[in-house]
């Protein structure tokens, strides 16, 4: 990643630690101490939030609690979409604990941005600042203030692992189990370092004694609070590393698990919504003739932007909502069409020719090496629009009465949520509470909060209790959507076929910066450049953020050099990727699993793509079979280096995943306009990847670097796209360079 | 009034008859486990049984479980809360990850099961093609309906 302006030596000493560890009493006596997440201490704040069940809890500090059963009670700062991050993290607190792993309970933060994760921040804003202790004394605390400036408490970026759970709560187990041992030896009357702990239990074996934690629980408040707590070195890990079952799963398979559209308030109402198809248009006028006869209909309310019924149950208030006719504003976006959005790309990348755009990365001279290569090559890929498509759609509960609000949803970001709410609702961030539940997928889709701030809006104009549920065509036509894009690319290859240059320009319209450098490959002169096109639609993250395109587009024309070079893609890849053991590595393993170079059958191939993303390292290769008249991948090989996995299963399963969410895009994914309009509307025009098409899938992984963890929740997607349509070319000489494969026919 | 039998009890709701099942389930009885995917039976993540059988209950009429015993997700343990042997190998494989279309996948696998104790891969594809699982957890999903049927993994090639 590029350095930034921030991680200027001379800036660190400006930034000043007041006090990261805390103590405190909260109301009825009971004592607590707390690892404070923020200058200052938090947990007279926090305590009340935490202590769910009386006064036998300990809160030992913002992440971890101790009851009298001598149950730990983990307080994860992200929230659950089925990436595994509670188990996981809670892993990381209990292994430098040494809890009882049967004994960890789970719990996620309340929003309240004491939880802000100052370690995004950090990693955001300081990307190549080296921190080798969580509570480096004079870095954290200003990280952590622009931190809560971002609003982040935020689940996304693949982050929760590598960056709270590697530099929170790992640090925060081992703060907690120091106190708890001081605790005991001052007890005992027994040197620290004589004491052991194991399984949630604190021991001595000079004198036999051996005592629960929850018995020091109360006494480690008062013991010396450990500045830098010293963490465990991976031979010593019990719980990290393991496959542990996920807490989460046993509710989800029995109904009970609540997710954001499940929340219950008394009283309840519901709200159907259609905001206007284009962007920025506004309603000029509806006939809600029929609507105001139908059974159950409350309220019909124009809303400006979008209209909405409220009425006694969800099915009612949408028919209703079906039979008004709207008319919108006319306004500049209404003239988009889908060819219009291409053809404007070509325009601004034929506009910035050889100089124009913005440079990202310039390393030799590119354009000398491409004019004295011995083999050219030069290539252009497309990718369109896409949805989340979450299986849960959009929703909130909301209730704004006597100067209060409480909303319900599941959101990845729940202090944004709750300032959202907020703001709609013309209150301070105090007087909102804000109930996070289980998010029914995320992908980036709900770090948005327009959902929260529609469901305010139309509980303050009602003022009982509204849940609001998006239809799915709703959710399809006011997505913010993963960009298109298309990227041009030149390559010079020398006449033994090594490559010499590499430029790159693409379209930009949203996301960050990193993804189109490929500082990995070896490769003599680079530059690489974006041009920022205007576009009126919403945009987003979605799973994997920009790799998603850039992922694709690199490993297209990589593979299109190594052909050109007369070299097997994998070979050539070796041949980039010389010096680095790491990277090899993790290319020479998915290719011995895959029986690369082995024979296949005829109209079938292999395809390898490689690409390091959010701290991981990823290679896959595809095999399809092609005999038939649309691509059929059958397996799916993967090797991953993230450093250090802390739940192989929970990792694997992320590999599962991003395959099946690439796949889907690869395939089918795309969002097309009209008329400034979506024309996608439900999963018949806008298809899923189904059981029947999805391939077996092989992981292997790679722990690489245990000081450095990478994210799982999204690495594992960038690859797939390219292994795809490699293997297709491999199997039948035709180069796709635009997706999805749908707009192709392989007959 | 509609009367009901749903996961064996009897119920009155006063809805309209024309109320998809799925709304009435969750709103009318306030059992959230079967959930709203798409609306137009595109999705499966709305799957409850009528009188054993799968149907999509976000396109069903409720009218049209009058007489007949309505199955959701919360109806499928054993009555000392034992889970069923579907549910059990769900957790066993580690299937769900976001969750929210297992309650739909789980109330197909347990129908299948109930037809064909011993169903082939392709067969298992055929009955599970209608559900999306967003989180893409199909190769567990096959494993988990394997596993409940008493074939362990491998027994067969993948189809």
């Amino acid at each position: 990643m590029s350095g930034t302006a921030t991680d200027s030596p001379a800036k660190k000493g400006k930034w000043t630690r007041r006090a990261f560890i805390g103590a405190g009493v909260v109301a009825g006596g009971a004592l607590v101490v707390g690892v404070a997440v923020r200058q200052g201490n938090p947990i007279d704040r926090l305590s009340p939030l935490l202590l769910t069940s009386g006064e036998d809890e300990q809160l030992l500090n913002a992440w971890v609690k101790v009851d009298a059963d001598n149950i730990v009670t983990a307080v994860i700062p992200h929230v659950e979409m089925g990436q595994g991050v509670y188990t996981a993290l809670a892993q990381m607190l209990a292994d430098e604990m040494d809890a009882d792993w049967n004994k960890v309970r789970i719990i996620e933060a309340p929003a309240d941005k004491q939880y802000v994760s100052d370690s995004i921040g950090r990693d955001f804003l300081l990307p190549d600042l080296e921190v080798p202790a969580l509570f480096e004394p004079t870095v954290a605390g200003g990280i952590l203030e622009l931190a809560q400036a971002m609003g982040l408490q935020f689940t996304g970026g693949s982050y929760s692992v590598r960056a709270t759970g590697q530099r929170a709560m790992r640090t925060a187990g081992a703060a907690a189990r120091e106190m708890l041992v001081a605790a005991a030896a001052s007890e005992w009357q027994v040197p620290a370092s004589e004491i052991t702990t194991a399984d949630s239990m604190i021991l001595h074996a000079g004198s036999g004694k051996s005592e629960p934690f929850s018995k020091f629980a109360l006494a480690a408040a008062e013991q010396g609070l450990p500045a830098r707590p010293r963490l465990k070195s991976p031979e010593n890990y019990r719980i990290m590393g393991q496959p542990k079952a996920r807490h989460d799963i046993p509710e989800k398979v029995d109904g009970s698990a609540i997710f954001g559209i499940d929340a219950r308030v008394p009283g309840m109402k519901y709200a159907a919504v259609r905001a206007a198809p284009v962007v920025g248009a506004t309603v000029e006028s509806m006939d809600a003739t029929t609507a105001r006869t139908m059974p159950g209909v409350l309220q019909i309310l124009n809303m400006g932007d979008f209209v909405a019924v409220v009425a006694d149950g969800y099915w009612q208030a949408q028919q209703a909502l079906n039979s008004i006719d709207t008319k919108y504003s006319k306004t500049e976006a209404d003239s988009l069409d889908q060819d219009a959005i291409f053809a404007r790309y070509a325009r601004y990348l034929d506009e910035a020719g050889e100089d124009g755009g913005d440079m990202e990365t310039e390393e030799g001279d590119a354009a000398k090496g491409f004019a004295e290569a011995a083999i050219k090559v030069e290539a252009e890929y497309k990718v369109p629009f896409l949805a989340h498509a979450t299986m849960e759609p959009m929703n909130c509960t909301a209730w704004v009465r006597d100067g209060k609000c409480d909303v319900w949803s599941g959101h990845q970001a729940p202090v944004n949520a709750r300032q959202a709410a907020a703001d709609a609702a013309g209150l301070s961030f105090e007087d909102v509470t804000y109930h996070n539940a289980y998010l029914g997928g995320g992908f980036g889709r709900r770090s948005e909060s327009d959902n929260i701030v529609m469901a305010t809006r139309i509980a303050k104009a009602t003022g009982y209790p509204v849940k609001m549920i998006w239809s799915r065509e709703e959710d399809m036509a006011q997505d913010h959507y993963r960009p298109s894009a298309t990227s041009r690319f030149r390559g010079g290859l020398d006449k033994d076929g090594k490559a010499v240059s590499w430029s790159n320009i693409h379209t930009h319209l949203f996301d960050p910066k990193d993804a189109p450098t490929v500082p990995y490959y070896n490769i003599a002169s680079y530059r690489i450049r974006k041009v920022d096109v205007p576009m009126q639609l919403r945009l987003g993250p979605w799973r994997s953020v920009d790799h998603s395109q850039h992922g694709f587009f690199i490993e297209s024309f990589v593979d299109e050099m190594a052909h050109a070079a007369g070299k097997d893609g994998y070979a050539f890849r070796r041949e980039l990727l010389a010096g680095s053991a790491r990277h090899l590595k993790v290319l020479d393993t998915a290719a011995k699993m895959s029986g690369w170079g082995s024979a296949l059958p005829e109209r079938h191939g292999r395809g390898i793509a490689f690409v390091p993303s959010f701290g991981s390292i990823v290679a896959q290769i595809a095999e399809v079979d092609m005999s038939g008249p649309k691509p059929k991948v059958k397996k799916v090989y993967v090797a991953a280096d993230p450093g250090f996995v802390i739940n192989p299963d929970g990792f694997t399963a992320q590999m599962e995943s991003a395959i099946a969410y690439g796949l889907t895009a690869a395939l089918y994914g795309e969002i097309t306009l009209g008329d400034g309009k979506v024309r996608q509307s439900n999963f018949h025009d806008y298809p899923m990847l189904r059981i029947n098409e999805m391939p077996a899938v092989e992981v292997a992984l790679i722990n690489g670097d245990h000081e450095r963890l990478g994210g799982g929740g999204e690495p594992g997607l960038p690859p797939i796209a390219p292994a795809v349509t490699n293997a297709i070319f491999a199997a039948t000489g035709t180069r796709i360079r635009e997706l999805p494969l749908s707009r192709h026919n392989f007959a | 009034m509609i009367k009901l039998n749903i996961n064996g009890q009897a119920r009155e709701v006063d809805v309209d008859p024309a109320t998809p099942i799925l709304w009435v389930v969750r709103e009318n009885l306030d059992m959230t486990g079967t959930k709203f995917g798409c609306g137009i039976a595109q999705c499966g993540a709305c799957t409850v049984h009528l009188d054993g059988k799968p149907v999509r209950s976000c396109s069903t009429p409720v009218s049209a479980a009058e007489g007949k015993a309505i199955t959701t997700i919360e109806g499928i343990a054993g009555e000392d809360g034992t889970l069923h042997r579907v549910q059990q190998a769900w957790i066993e494989a580690q299937v769900p990850q976001c969750g929210y279309c297992q309650s739909g996948q789980i109330m197909a696998a347990t129908a299948l099961l109930q037809k064909n104790p011993a169903p082939t891969d392709a067969q298992i594809d055929a009955a599970m093609a209608g559900h999306v699982c967003r989180c893409g957890m199909y190769n567990r999903i096959r494993q988990a309906i394997r596993a409940a049927a008493g074939q362990p993994a491998g027994t067969e090639t993948v189809a």
